[in-house]
C-alpha cells in the first residue's frame, strides 16, 4: 500500500511530459527496459548496451555499459531488465547463456556485478521480481528456468520444464510466489518459486511456439500470451483449468505483449518479422487495432509503457536501430480509415447491410428480424464509458428480401449455358451468341454481337443471308426513321435507378450518351416497344428539345421488374460513358459519313429527326473499310458500357470472344475485376462448368491460377464407404489402399477412370491400352467395358 | 559423341562394381543390403507411408534406406509430398524442374532421373530437358540463386532477391520463390544424403518414355564407390593406428568428461571466438585433396546448370572481403524463418519445423553397441559443425566441443558430404565410427541433409527479409 502511494506521488509530482521523439541507436536493439522513475530507458542488443535519458524534446545517452576494448558474448544481450524498485539493478540474458546483473552505483567504468554462467544454451528471457529486491528469475533455450538470489553466488532453485526451450518468464504480480513460462511447443507453465519439481499447471496456449506472456496489472487471473501462431491470448487463471477469454488475431508472430497501464482491456504488441508495426488491442475488438503506431522500418523487438501507471507513453526499441517514445494522440487509428459498413448478398439474393446506426436513417417502425424479414433489425453495443476509443457505439445491421420473382436471373443462366465462347470462327461465335441472345429477346445484346461480327471479321467471308438472318429480320418490320428508341442496357439494376440516372445527367452527356449507345443498339424491335412507349417516358427534361429522345423503359428485354427491391444505396450510380469521351466524340465527327456497314439490302439508318448524328449502315463504304484497330476504342466503351450497366457477362464474353483483338485495350486489373464479378456470378449459379470454362479462357494470369488453388476433390473409401480425409488412395480407417489399378494393381494417383458398369478401373492409359486389344473388363468379372 | 562415351564408362564401371563389391546389391552401395531389408520387411508402416507419400508411387531407394528412422520418414516424406503435389504457387511441372537444377549442382544423376520422369508425368515440356536454353527466361533467372544456394549460401543478398521479382516480364512473386527456395534447398540437401548414403539407382528403369539419359542413368553412382584413384594420406594413416574399439570407448570417455567438466571449465569469451574461428579454420584442411573442378563440367548433367565450376569455397577462406559471420541467435528458424516461409508458402513451415525438430531430437540413446547413452551432445556437435561450415555460428556453443567429439575421418566425411557430395566414397563412409551400425551412420546423414538444408533456408530466408524490410 505503502509502495503504491510512493508511486503515484512520483507520477503525480512528475507528471509525464514529451512527444513523440526518437533517437538513433548504433546498432539494432534487442530488448529495453525503463527504470522505476520513467526518466531512463536501457537498450540492449547484440552490439549496443546503453542507458539514456528521456528528457522533453529528446533522448541524451547517459552510459554506456558497453566497455572494454574487446567486449566478450556476455554483452550480447537477448534481454534486459531493470528492477522496478531498485534504480541501480538491472539484469541482462547473454546469447551465450550467461545471466548477468549490473549495478549502476559502482564507481568503476565497468558496472558488471555478478555472473552467472549456469544455462548451458543461450537465455532468452530475465525477470526481476516486483516486489523482492534480491530474487532474479531466467528461462534459457536449454529448457530450464532458474532462480538467483542476488546475494548469493549460485542459482536457489532449477526449473525444469521437460521440454524443449523457454522463451519467457514472468513473475505474477500478485501472486507473492507465482510465476509463468512459455515454451516452444506452444504450452504454459505456472510454477510456485517454493516448489522446483514440479509445476503447478500447464496448458498449451497455442500451436507453435509461445513468443511471450504478461500478467495483468490488475486483474490476477488474467495472463496475456502471444504465439508464433499470430494470435494474442488472453487467459482467466482464476479458474481450474485455464480458461480462453479473450483472442486477438494479428497478422504476424506476435513477439511482445504488454498490458497498457491504467486500462483494463488495452494491451500493445509487436511482431517478430515481417510486420513492423507497433499495435494497441482492446481485446473486446479483436478484428482492428485500437490504436497502431508505425515509425519503425524494421521489425519492432521491445517495447515497454514508460510509466507504471501512465497509458499515453509507448517506448520501443527496434531493429532498425532506432529508439523511439510514441504519444499516443499521435498514434494512427486505423478504425477510422476502416470501412464501416458492410454489405453482402445471401444465397437467394437476400442482401444485408450493416452501417453504423447513425448512417442509418432511423426508421420508427423498425422491426426486430425474427419478425418480418423485411425490415431491418438492430444490434447494440454496450458502451464502456472509460473507452475512449470507442468511436463506433453502435451498428445496424438491416436484411432486405428479394421478392420471389423479381429478380429472376433465368436469362443469365440461359445466356451463359448457351454462349458459345471459343473453339469455332470469330464469325460463327458472334452469330451463334447472337441468335442466343436474340432468343432471349435480349436485342440489344443480339445486336452488339451482331456489330462486333462486322467490325471484326472482313466482308468477304460474311455471307449477306446470315446477317440478314440477324438484323434484317427486325428491321424489315420496323418503319424507318423519325422516331427511335434509346434502349437502356441497364439489365442488372432496377429501374428506379435508371430513372435517378436519367435525372442526374445533364443535357450534353444525354448527347453524348445517346450516341455512343446509338452506334451499339438498334431499333430492331420497335414495334414490340411503341406498346410500352407512352407508359414509360421518361425524360421530362429533354422533351421539347429539337432532338426528340424518347428514352424508354425497355422492358421486355429482361423479366426483371420496376419493384426490384435492391436499395440504391447499394449501387453508386456510375456512368463512366460519360468520362470517356473519346469514342463518341470520334463518330461524332464522323457521323456524317456512315461508316459502319450491314447489309447492302436493308439499310438500316439510326437516323434522329434532323440534326442527330447520322449513322447508318451501307455496305458500300463498307469496302473502303476501316482496319478494326479504328473500332477498339469504341468496343472497349461498349464494354465498359456493359460492365457499368451491371452486364459484366456481356463484357466478358465479349473480351473471351474477340481475344487478342481488343485485350490490350482495356487494362489488365479491369480485366480481372470483370472475370471474377462474373465468374463469382456464375458460381452463385452453380455454374461450375461454365465458370470453368471462363476461367480456362481467360487470359489473365491471376484468374487463369484460380484453377491451380483448392484443387482437392474428396471422395469416399471403396471398403468402409467412409470419407477419405488424408489422401485420396490410402483410407485412414481400413488401413487399404482405396484404388488400384485393375491392370496394373497399383495405386492409383492421378486421373482414375472407372467402367459405369462394372465398376473396375485404373490408371487412363492402362485402361486405354487394355481395353485397345480386349474388350472385356481388365479385372476379369466378364464385363464387356467400353471406353467412349 | 558424349554421351556414347560416357554411357560405355557406366558399363564398364557397372560390371566391374558388381564383382568386386556385392554390397552394391540393394539400395544403397554403402550398406550391405540385408541391413535394409531386413528392416524394411519387418515395417509395414514404411509401405503405408510409401503409398501414401510417394510421388512415384513405389518404395525407391531413398525411401528404404531412410526407413530406418521410420520416425523421420514420415516427417520427410509428408513434407516432400507437400511440396511437390499439394498447394503450392507453382505449377507442378516447374516443382520437378526445379528439383532437376537443384539436384544437377552436384551431378546427382539419381534425383534427376527421378525427376525428369516425374516431370514428363506432369505434364511439364519434353523440350526443357533439352537443356537450360530451352527453358522459359524465368526459371532461367533462377539459376544464379541456385548455384549460390547450392555451393555458397552466405553470397546471397537482397539483391539477387530484388532482381528476381522485380516486376517485369519474368519476375517471381515472392511465394514462388519461397516455393523455390525451398525446392532448391531440400533437393541440394537430398543430394547430399544420395551421395552420403551411396544410394544405387533405381533397378528397374522405367522405360515407359524416351528421356531418360542412358548416359546418365549410371554416372555417378559408379563414382562413388571408385575411390582406388583416391589416395588420401592422412586418412589411410589413420586407420591403422588406432583401433576401432577403443575409438568407440574414446568417444564415450570424451563425452562423459565434457558433460562433467562443464561446470568448472570457464572458458573467457575470446576462447570461445578462437575455437569457432580454429573450427573454421581446420575445416579448410579436412578434405586436402585437389579435385580438378573441371571433372564434373563434362557430364550431361550440367546442361541443367550454368557455371558448373563455381563450387564450395570456404567461408574461412573467403579472401580480402571480410564476411560477417551469421549469427544463428539474430536469424533463427524458429522465430524468423518459420515465420516467413509460412507466410508465404502455407503450411510448409509447420512441415519444416516439425521435420527439423524430428531430425535434431531423435535418439534411440544407443551408441553402437552401447546403451542408454544421452548423445544430445553428439547430435548438436554434428548440426552446428554443418552449420559452421556455411558460416553460422551460435553464441551459447562451445566449439571446442566439435574437436573433441568429431574425429579427423569424421570431419573429412561431413565435409565431403555437405560441401562436395559428389565426391564422397564409400572408403570415406567406413573410416569413420567403425564401431557403429549402418543405421547410426544413416542418422548421421540425415542430420548432416537437416542442417544442411536449414542453413540455406536461412541465408536464403534471411535475404528475402532483408528484401522486404
Amino acid at each position: 500500500m505503502e509502495k503504491m502511494a510512493r508511486v503515484t506521488t512520483a507520477l503525480g509530482g512528475n507528471t509525464l511530459t514529451g512527444r513523440t521523439m526518437y533517437c538513433h541507436l548504433d546498432a539494432p536493439a534487442n530488448a529495453i527496459s525503463v527504470c522505476r522513475d520513467a526518466a531512463q530507458v536501457v537498450v540492449a542488443g547484440r552490439n549496443i548496451f546503453k542507458i539514456y535519458a528521456i528528457e522533453e524534446e529528446q533522448f541524451v545517452e547517459k552510459l554506456n555499459l558497453r566497455v572494454g576494448r574487446k567486449p566478450s558474448l556476455n554483452f550480447s544481450c537477448a534481454d534486459v531488465v531493470w528492477h522496478q524498485m531498485d534504480e541501480n539493478l538491472l539484469a541482462t540474458a547473454a546469447t551465450n547463456g550467461v545471466v548477468v546483473t549490473w549495478n549502476l552505483g559502482k564507481p568503476s567504468r565497468n558496472k558488471q556485478d555478478q555472473l552467472f554462467t549456469e544455462h548451458k544454451r543461450t537465455v532468452n528471457k530475465v525477470c526481476f521480481h516486483p516486489t523482492e529486491a534480491y530474487m532474479l528469475l531466467s528461462g534459457s533455450q536449454d529448457g530450464y528456468m532458474k532462480c538467483f538470489d542476488l546475494r548469493k553466488k549460485d542459482s536457489v532453485s532449477t526449473f525444469s520444464g521437460q521440454s524443449e526451450s523457454v522463451r519467457d518468464v514472468q513473475f505474477s504480480i500478485r501472486d507473492y510466489f507465482t510465476f509463468a513460462a512459455t515454451f516452444e511447443n506452444g504450452n504454459v507453465q505456472l510454477w510456485d518459486i517454493r516448489r522446483p519439481d514440479r509445476y503447478e499447471r500447464m496448458f498449451t496456449a497455442h500451436n507453435g511456439p509461445v513468443f511471450c506472456c504478461d500478467w495483468h496489472p490488475e486483474d490476477r487471473g488474467w495472463l496475456a500470451t502471444g504465439g508464433r501462431d499470430k494470435m494474442v491470448k488472453v487467459w482467466d487463471m482464476n479458474t481450474n483449468r485455464a480458461k480462453e477469454i479473450y483472442c486477438v488475431q494479428s497478422i504476424a508472430s506476435v513477439a511482445r505483449v504488454k498490458w497498457r497501464p491504467e486500462c483494463k482491456h488495452h494491451l500493445a504488441t509487436c511482431s517478430m518479422m515481417v510486420d513492423h508495426n507497433i499495435y494497441v488491442w482492446d481485446v473486446r475488438r479483436p478484428y482492428i487495432p485500437s490504436a497502431m503506431f508505425e515509425e519503425h522500418r524494421d521489425v519492432t523487438t521491445g517495447i515497454v509503457w514508460r510509466h507504471l501507471h501512465d497509458p499515453y507513453f509507448l517506448l520501443s526499441g527496434s531493429k532498425d536501430s532506432t529508439l523511439y517514445q510514441h504519444i499516443f494522440k499521435d498514434a494512427s487509428q486505423p478504425i477510422e480509415r476502416a470501412n464501416p459498413e458492410g454489405l453482402c448478398y445471401g444465397l437467394f439474393g437476400d442482401l444485408a447491410f450493416a452501417a453504423k446506426e447513425s448512417l442509418v436513417t432511423v426508421d420508427s417502425n423498425r422491426k426486430p428480424y425474427p419478425g418480418d424479414r423485411r425490415h431491418p433489425i438492430f444490434f447494440k453495443r454496450k458502451l464502456d464509458p472509460t473507452e475512449q476509443f470507442e468511436s463506433v457505439s453502435s451498428s445496424a445491421l438491416s436484411v432486405f428480401e428479394t421478392e420471389p420473382d423479381s429478380s429472376s436471373m433465368g436469362w443469365f443462366v440461359d445466356t451463359a449455358r448457351r454462349y458459345a465462347l471459343a473453339g469455332r470462327s470469330l464469325a460463327e461465335l458472334c452469330d451463334h451468341n447472337a441468335k442466343v441472345a436474340k432468343e432471349l429477346s435480349r436485342n440489344q445484346v443480339a445486336q452488339t454481337w451482331t456489330m462486333l461480327r462486322i467490325i471484326y471479321c472482313s466482308p468477304g467471308t460474311m455471307p449477306s443471308a446470315n446477317l440478314n438472318h440477324s438484323i434484317g429480320k427486325g428491321s424489315t418490320s420496323l418503319p424507318l426513321m423519325n422516331s427511335f428508341s434509346l434502349k437502356d442496357m441497364a439489365s442488372g439494376m432496377g429501374s428506379e435507378a435508371r430513372l435517378d440516372w436519367s435525372k442526374g445527367e445533364n443535357r450534353s452527356e444525354n448527347l453524348l450518351l445517346d450516341s455512343s449507345t446509338t452506334l451499339i443498339t438498334n431499333d430492331e424491335n420497335e414495334e414490340t416497344e411503341g406498346s410500352d412507349v407512352p407508359a414509360d417516358y421518361l425524360l421530362g427534361d429533354v422533351e421539347g428539345d429539337e432532338d426528340e429522345l424518347y428514352l424508354m423503359d425497355h422492358e421486355n428485354a429482361h423479366t426483371e421488374e420496376p419493384e426490384y427491391v435492391l436499395p440504391q444505396e447499394a449501387f453508386p450510380l456510375r456512368h463512366e460513358i460519360v468520362d470517356n469521351p473519346s469514342g463518341p466524340d470520334h463518330l461524332q465527327d464522323k457521323a456524317d459519313s456512315p461508316h459502319v456497314s450491314g447489309n447492302e439490302a436493308e439499310t438500316v439508318s439510326l437516323t434522329p429527326v434532323e440534326s442527330f448524328s447520322l449513322i447508318s449502315i451501307s455496305h458500300t463504304l463498307y469496302e473502303s473499310r476501316l482496319p478494326p484497330d479504328f473500332f477498339s476504342a469504341l468496343v472497349r466503351d461498349m464494354l465498359r458500357f456493359y460492365a457499368e450497366q451491371g452486364d459484366v457477362q456481356m463484357a466478358v464474353s465479349v473480351l473471351i470472344v474477340l481475344g487478342e483483338r481488343i485485350r490490350k485495350e482495356i487494362d489488365e486489373q479491369t480485366q480481372e475485376h470483370w472475370y471474377t464479378s462474373y465468374i463469382d456470378l456464375l458460381q452463385r449459379f452453380r455454374l461450375w462448368n461454365i465458370s470453368n470454362q471462363v476461367i480456362k479462357l481467360s487470359t489473365c494470369r491471376a484468374i487463369t491460377c484460380l484453377n491451380q488453388a483448392s484443387t482437392t476433390l474428396h471422395v469416399n473409401c471403396s471398403n468402409c464407404k467412409r470419407p477419405m480425409s488424408n489422401k485420396g488412395w490410402i483410407c485412414d480407417r481400413c488401413r487399404q489402399c482405396a484404388s488400384t489399378c485393375a491392370v496394373c494393381h497399383h495405386v492409383v494417383k492421378g486421373l482414375f477412370v472407372w467402367c459405369q458398369g462394372c465398376s473396375h478401373g485404373g490408371h487412363l492409359q492402362h485402361i486405354l491400352k487394355w481395353l485397345e486389344s480386349s474388350t472385356h473388363c481388365p479385372a476379369g468379372c466378364g464385363h464387356l467395358c467400353e471406353y467412349t | 559423341m558424349g554421351a556414347i562415351n560416357l554411357s560405355q564408362r557406366g558399363v564398364r564401371q557397372e560390371k566391374r562394381i558388381r564383382v568386386s563389391q556385392p554390397s552394391t546389391r540393394g539400395p544403397s552401395a554403402f550398406i550391405p543390403e540385408k541391413e535394409v531389408v531386413q528392416a524394411n520387411t519387418v515395417d509395414e508402416r514404411t509401405n503405408l507411408l510409401v503409398e501414401e507419400y510417394s510421388t512415384s508411387g513405389r518404395l525407391d531407394n531413398i525411401t528404404q534406406v531412410m526407413s530406418l528412422h521410420a520416425q523421420y520418414l514420415e516427417s520427410f516424406l509428408r513434407s516432400q509430398f507437400y511440396m511437390l503435389r499439394m498447394d503450392g504457387p507453382l505449377p507442378l511441372p516447374y516443382r520437378h524442374y526445379i528439383a532437376i537444377m537443384a539436384a544437377a549442382r552436384h551431378q546427382c544423376s539419381y534425383l534427376i532421373n527421378m525427376h525428369v520422369d516425374e516431370f514428363l508425368k506432369t505434364g511439364g515440356i519434353a523440350e526443357w530437358l533439352n537443356g537450360l536454353e530451352y527453358v522459359p527466361q524465368r526459371l532461367k533467372n533462377l539459376n544464379e540463386i541456385n548455384k549460390l544456394l547450392a555451393h555458397r549460401p552466405w553470397l546471397i543478398t537482397k539483391d539477387h532477391i530484388q532482381k528476381l521479382v522485380k516486376t517485369g516480364e519474368n519476375n517471381w512473386s515472392l511465394p514462388e520463390l519461397v516455393h523455390a527456395v525451398v525446392l532448391l534447398a531440400h533437393y541440394h540437401a537430398l543430394a547430399s544424403f544420395v551421395f552420403g548414403s551411396g544410394i544405387n539407382p533405381e533397378r528397374d528403369p522405367d522405360t515407359s518414355n524416351g528421356f531418360r539419359l542412358i548416359s546418365v542413368n549410371n554416372f555417378c553412382v559408379c563414382d562413388l564407390a571408385n575411390d582406388n584413384n583416391i589416395e588420401n594420406a592422412s586418412l589411410s594413416s589413420n586407420f591403422g593406428i588406432v583401433d576401432s574399439l577403443s575409438e568407440l570407448e574414446a568417444l564415450m570417455e570424451r563425452m562423459k568428461r565434457l558433460q562433467e567438466e562443464r561446470e568448472d571449465e570457464e572458458a573467457s569469451q575470446e576462447e570461445m571466438t578462437t575455437r569457432f574461428e580454429k573450427e573454421k579454420k581446420e575445416s579448410l584442411f579436412v578434405v586436402s585433396r585437389a579435385f580438378d573442378d573441371d571433372i564434373v563440367s563434362t557430364s550431361d548433367v550440367s546442361r541443367y546448370i550454368e557455371d558448373p565450376g563455381f563450387g564450395y569455397k570456404d567461408f574461412a577462406r573467403r579472401g580480402e572481403e571480410h564476411l560477417p559471420t551469421f549469427r544463428a541467435q539474430d536469424y533463427t528458424w524458429e522465430n524468423h524463418g518459420f515465420s516467413l516461409v509460412n507466410r508465404l508458402y502455407s503450411d510448409i513451415g509447420h512441415l519444416l519445423d516439425e521435420k527439423f525438430r524430428m531430425v535434431y531430437n531423435l535418439t534411440y540413446n544407443t551408441m553402437a553397441t552401447h546403451e542408454d547413452v544421452d548423445t544430445t551432445m553428439l547430435r548438436r556437435a554434428l548440426f552446428n559443425y554443418v552449420h559452421c561450415m556455411f558460416g553460422i555460428r551460435y553464441d551459447d556453443y562451445d566449439y571446442g566441443e566439435v574437436n573433441q567429439l568429431l574425429e579427423r575421418s569424421l570431419k573429412v566425411y561431413i565435409k565431403t558430404v555437405t560441401c562436395y557430395p559428389e565426391r564422397t566414397t564409400k572408403r570415406m563412409y567406413d573410416s569413420y565410427w567403425r564401431q557403429f551400425k549402418h543405421s547410426e551412420k544413416v542418422h548421421v546423414n540425415l542430420l548432416l541433409m537437416e542442417a544442411r538444408m536449414q542453413a540455406e533456408l536461412l541465408y536464403a530466408l534471411r535475404a528475402i527479409t532483408r528484401h522486404l524490410t
